[in-house]
């Protein structure tokens, strides 16, 4: 019984890591159909904000907590100067997009290898992150877990409820949906653009932080990432969120499971033959969005 | 628009694809001849090469080798070099990267050289070189604790090999009273090695392996394997893990709940080093496996201790693997003046007896398995990130890399 909530509870959290680097991708990809592979370094950027606020503010609680937005605006901003210095210059042209940005990522990893060194470096976790919840029956819960999931969930809450109810959400969607006639309608695609990415590469930003209290932070940590990352969001279907959300969720627990009865490494394998047969069977993922576009 | 994209991503994977292919066509090849390349010793200098990864997961620990070597390198050369040469270090990356360690294994051979080649640490590494160095009749010296069963004739192991660190590892154990273990390691040739000597071992000596479990070097995800550890309930884990997955599992070790005292890990990879990049509030307590520690005893220690943080920086510990390193550098100018000459060939006939006064106490090269004599030692993980000695084997252990002398082992080799 500890043991099979444990490995749930495992694959939960691995879903929730999933869950907070694919959201952005679920905006850039999936909504503006930009491959972008520096969004790993995104990531990066978000975790070594958070080494460098850690260096400087003493405290490691309120070093994460201050981590959190600054991560999100200095991931973004870097997601917005690649929008408006390359991204914007290729939109009809995916492959470009996807070798300008993989070059940019490469960019990146070598200028943080400069600034950071070589080797990985670490952050203090909380005292309040580092133990574990009982709970009734023997069960126990990693707070440094729920902490990411909890974080995970309100990232999801927070962007549906910003595309659903706010008027830039509304403008969002209309440029998704259709973006000439958006266009026309007089909403700014460009800047709208500019917003979503930004927003996009912030949520990278915040995963960033996340990462730290689980592992090292090093200049190649986003690359290790970004694969599973985008299997999610074409898994789950281009175009909209819940999809992500539920393959996210899913990939985690079939992951955990896998590592349990098997390997690792045979599990990671389960996952990409699962992933494979299933876009087999179903290759527009598990949700589509209809559009009236012709795109 | 879906087959559209994945003609995008398979492109992509194509262009990955042909990108390696690329770094793979363009190792040189020029001392495939199998002759050997002799190293360059006709001006007033001798260059030695030093191979270790700067970059990469394995950086964490391997930097620290590399400065040992080179204060050991200084410290030769203030005392007027070897046969009246200055030694010339060549530093190259391997970057946690088996084929670069190879090629770059190549270049400080052919290109640079060099009279002999200090440094790899995982054994993917040296299992890489090793052809390198036999078929250029080259020198390397390797300074870190291994897997055993190897002995090759260019290659001089100044490291542990199982019989010094992990059999004594468990007899401590034994001595504890631990009857059941839980093994977790990194996926590749040493840890899987080690843990195939350890359940001979534990079968021999009326010990239960509840479980072992490997994880991709680099990997930081270790939810699944201590939830499986945890539920073993094992009297203790031995870890062979190695490079920064020990961050992450660690962390992931004390967020569950598991402590020194509920479940002891024994780690035969994490030295001071290691120790202060984890982050001591995970590991206060855990014990590991090695022959030297910062805080062993002795003048020769205090000397090269002062002198490491004098060059370094007063807070940079000194660990297992750098001693070993540091070790190699002086044995290696015994050898070439005993043989009065930098030629491999005479430097290997004139290497068996050399002893030196090491941080580690005296050690003594093993002519026939190019291994070294070196006292086992168990330590203690303290809060100030040091480690204290709590067991040691008395006297110096006769190398076995191949474990001839117990009975438990006939079938591994």
């Amino acid at each position: 019984m500890t043991v099979l909530f444990g490995q749930l509870f495992t694959g939960v959290s691995i879903g929730a890591v999933l869950l907070l680097i694919a959201l952005g991708l679920a905006l850039t990809f999936g909504q503006m159909n930009v491959i972008n592979m520096a969004h790993g370094e995104f990531i990066m950027a978000g975790a070594y904000t958070t080494y460098v606020l850690q260096q400087t503010i003493t405290g490691a609680g309120w070093s994460l907590l201050v981590a959190l937005p600054v991560a999100f605006v200095v991931a973004g901003t870097m997601g917005v100067l690649l929008e408006v210095l390359l991204i914007r210059r290729l939109y009809a042209r995916p492959l470009d997009t996807l070798l300008v940005t993989w070059g940019v990522s490469l960019i990146l990893q070598q200028l943080a290898r400069d600034v950071f060194g070589s080797p990985n470096v670490q952050t203090r976790a909380p005292d309040l992150l580092t133990g574990n919840i009982a709970l009734p029956g023997g069960l126990t819960v990693a707070t440094n877990r729920l902490f990411i999931l909890t974080l995970a969930v309100a990232a999801v809450v927070a962007l549906t409820l910003a595309l659903r109810l706010t008027p830039l959400g509304r403008r969002i969607r209309a440029v998704v949906q259709n973006r000439d006639l958006a266009a026309v309608s007089g909403i700014a695609t460009a800047r709208v653009d500019r917003t979503t990415f930004f927003i996009g590469s912030g949520l990278a930003g915040l995963a960033g932080v996340a990462l730290t209290l689980l592992g090292p932070i090093g200049p190649t940590m986003g690359t290790n990432l970004i694969i599973d990352a985008f299997l999610v969001v074409v898994v789950g279907g281009i175009g909209q969120l819940k999809g992500s959300v539920i393959v996210a969720f899913a990939l985690g627990v079939l992951q955990a499971t896998g590592e349990y009865l098997t390997t690792l490494s045979v599990a990671k394998v389960l996952v990409f033959v699962a992933i494979v047969a299933f876009l087999q069977w179903r290759p527009q993922g598990l949700f589509t969005l209809r559009t009236r576009s012709l795109a | 628009m879906t087959s559209f994209r994945g003609r995008i991503l398979a492109g992509a994977l194509t262009l990955v694809a042909t990108a390696a292919l690329a770094a793979c066509g363009s190792k040189t090849t020029d001392a495939a001849s199998g002759t050997g390349v002799s190293a360059d010793v006709s001006g007033d200098t001798v260059k030695v090469g030093l191979l270790n990864s700067l970059s990469g997961t394995m950086a964490i620990s391997e930097v620290t080798v590399r400065d040992s070597i080179m204060l050991a390198v200084e410290e030769i050369n203030a005392a007027g070099g070897v046969l009246g040469k200055k030694i010339q270090p060549v530093s190259e990356d391997g970057a946690s990267d088996w084929p670069t360690f190879a090629e770059k294994a190549e270049k400080l051979i052919s290109q640079d050289r060099v009279a002999a080649v200090f440094g790899c640490w995982t054994s993917a590494s040296r299992k890489a070189v090793k052809p390198v160095f036999e078929r250029n009749k080259a020198l390397l010296f390797y300074p870190v604790q291994y897997e055993g069963l190897e002995q090759s004739p260019y290659i001089f192991y100044t490291g542990a090999t199982t019989n010094q660190q992990i059999v004594p590892g468990l007899d401590y154990l034994k001595a504890q009273g631990k009857k059941s273990v839980y093994l977790v390691g990194s996926d590749y040739v040493f840890p899987r090695t080690a843990n195939k000597i350890i359940k001979a071992y534990a079968e021999a000596n009326g010990m239960t392996v509840l479980g072992e479990d490997y994880a991709p070097l680099g990997s930081t995800e270790f939810g699944t394997i201590v939830n499986k550890v945890r539920s073993s309930k094992a009297d203790a884990v031995f870890n062979t893990l190695n490079g920064d997955s020990n961050v992450a599992f660690f962390k992931e070790y004390t967020s569950a709940g598991l402590t020194a005292e509920s479940m002891p890990v024994v780690s035969v990879s994490i030295a001071e080093e290691e120790v202060k990049g984890i982050g001591t509030q995970y590991l206060t307590g855990q014990l590991t496996a090695w022959n030297y520690y910062q805080t062993t005893p002795g003048a020769a220690n205090e000397k090269f201790v002062a002198a490491y943080k004098a060059k370094y920086g007063a807070e940079k510990p000194t660990s297992d693997p750098m001693e070993a390193a540091y070790v190699a550098v002086h044995l290696w100018k015994a050898m070439v003046e005993k043989a009065g000459s930098f030629d491999v060939e005479q430097v290997r006939a004139a290497a068996g007896g050399i002893t030196f006064e090491a941080p580690e106490g005296t050690v003594t090269v093993d002519g026939p398995t190019q291994h070294i004599a070196k006292t086992a030692r168990i330590g203690r993980i303290g809060a100030d990130g040091l480690i204290t000695e709590v067991w040691n084997s008395g006297q110096p252990i006769t190398p076995d890399p191949y474990l001839k002398s117990y009975p438990w082992a006939s079938g591994l080799s």
